[in-house]
């Protein structure tokens, strides 16, 4: 039984990200980064499977990946939950009324062992926002979840034309800790 | 002591330049309109499925043209945005820079005011110098047009450039000429089926 398990050795989450963006042809990647998402910022730039480069705010990540929608491309947004607190604007006079499948991978700060006050208060802003424009998002939690939320949430967006927010939770990603 | 660079730059109209351009298209390029009187003067111009009308998330409208840009490498793709739009984002200067789409042509429309909330100056009215920014942000490619004639000569440039090209006009004070219908639905999807990504029903 050990030694099953350890030849079929689960991916880890950055892959399982990966692979699903890959299978949805989800190829435009910009991302303003964080610790968290280090790995797979790193896995997706060595793909040349994906278009994957840093801008200076999140807002225009956004700008980004909606212009490439309606030209025929697939883009996902990667950022930290203070990036997705700069975003109620974009959010509500672009993407929601436009009517945009905007993909959002959100990996949360402020929360579950958050040492700056400044990240956790932001944390609280975060889901409040996507409520209130009525948006999809799901919180990922763990690892035998993930593909599925990950693939289907990206169907439903295309299908539905409608933007989703998937909150990559420490419990996942084991978040950021404080080390000196 | 400050001191304003002197410019040798005809202060042109909005909507003369805009027309301008639009009738020297014959690709079905596209063109991303920004904010406010930016794309009213695009949808005055003569509406064409090719055209994409921002109607909020101001400053978006080059990320937006980059994004297009991306998706479609073989079409000449132009973003039109206000001063005081490109003023809220000016990081996406040194992103266009570094991915250099060759399809792309940015025109900056520089009046040094928001008209359209009452006239006042913008921060940098007196003081930068657009050009110059986008030019130190990586965007080699940049130049204010002397007048009308030197602005369709640096359009006409821009279509074989092999590299991103910015070209700054200095505007007058007038506002849009006419008023885009508001809704983003219809926008969108007249721009994709311009774009040839949709088909209609």
């Amino acid at each position: 039984m050990a030694v099953a398990e350890e030849r079929t050795s689960p991916q880890s989450w950055p892959e399982v990200v990966l692979q699903t963006l890959k299978r949805n042809d989800v190829r435009l990647i910009p991302y303003v980064p964080d610790r968290v998402l280090t790995g797979l910022i790193k896995s997706l730039h060595a793909d040349p499977f994906f278009t994957t480069f840093p801008t200076a705010r999140e807002e225009e990540a956004v700008g980004i990946v909606s212009g490439a929608w309606m030209g025929g491309l697939k883009g996902a947004v990667l950022m930290q939950t203070s990036g997705f607190a700069t975003l109620a604007n974009v959010l509500a006079s672009l993407v929601v009324p436009s009517q945009i499948p905007l993909i959002m991978f959100v990996s949360e700060r402020g929360t579950l062992g958050e040492f700056n006050l400044g990240q956790s208060l932001v944390c609280r802003t975060m889901r409040p926002v996507l409520d209130s424009l009525a948006m999809e998002h799901h919180t990922c939690t763990r690892l035998d979840e993930l593909e599925f939320v990950v693939d289907r949430s990206i169907k439903q967006a295309v299908t539905t034309q409608a933007p989703v927010a998937l909150i990559l939770s420490p419990l996942l990603t084991g978040g950021k800790v404080f080390d000196k | 002591m400050t001191s304003t660079p002197a410019r040798n730059t005809k202060v042109m109209n909005r909507f003369d330049l805009t027309s301008r351009l639009v009738a020297r298209l014959r690709n079905e390029e596209a063109v991303i309109g920004g904010i406010g009187n930016t794309n009213f003067d695009l949808w005055a111009a003569g509406h064409r499925p090719q055209n994409w009308y921002m109607l909020g998330s101001m400053g978006l409208a080059f990320p937006i043209a980059l994004g297009v840009a991306l998706a479609q490498p073989k079409r000449r793709v132009f973003a039109l945005e206000g001063d005081g739009s490109l003023l809220m984002q000016l990081g996406t200067l040194s992103t266009i820079a570094t991915l250099a789409p060759r399809n792309l042509t940015m025109v900056i429309m520089d009046n040094g005011i928001y008209q359209i909330t009452g006239a006042q100056p913008t921060p940098a009215a007196t003081t930068a110098d657009l050009v110059a920014i986008a030019q130190a942000s990586g965007l080699s490619n940049s130049t204010w047009a002397a007048d009308e004639e030197d602005f369709e000569r640096l359009i006409d440039q821009s279509l074989t450039s092999d590299g991103p090209t910015l070209i700054g006009v200095r505007i007058d004070d007038k506002p849009g000429t006419g008023t885009t219908k508001r809704d983003p639905v219809q926008i969108r999807e007249n721009f994709m089926r311009g774009m040839g990504v949709r088909q209609p029903f």
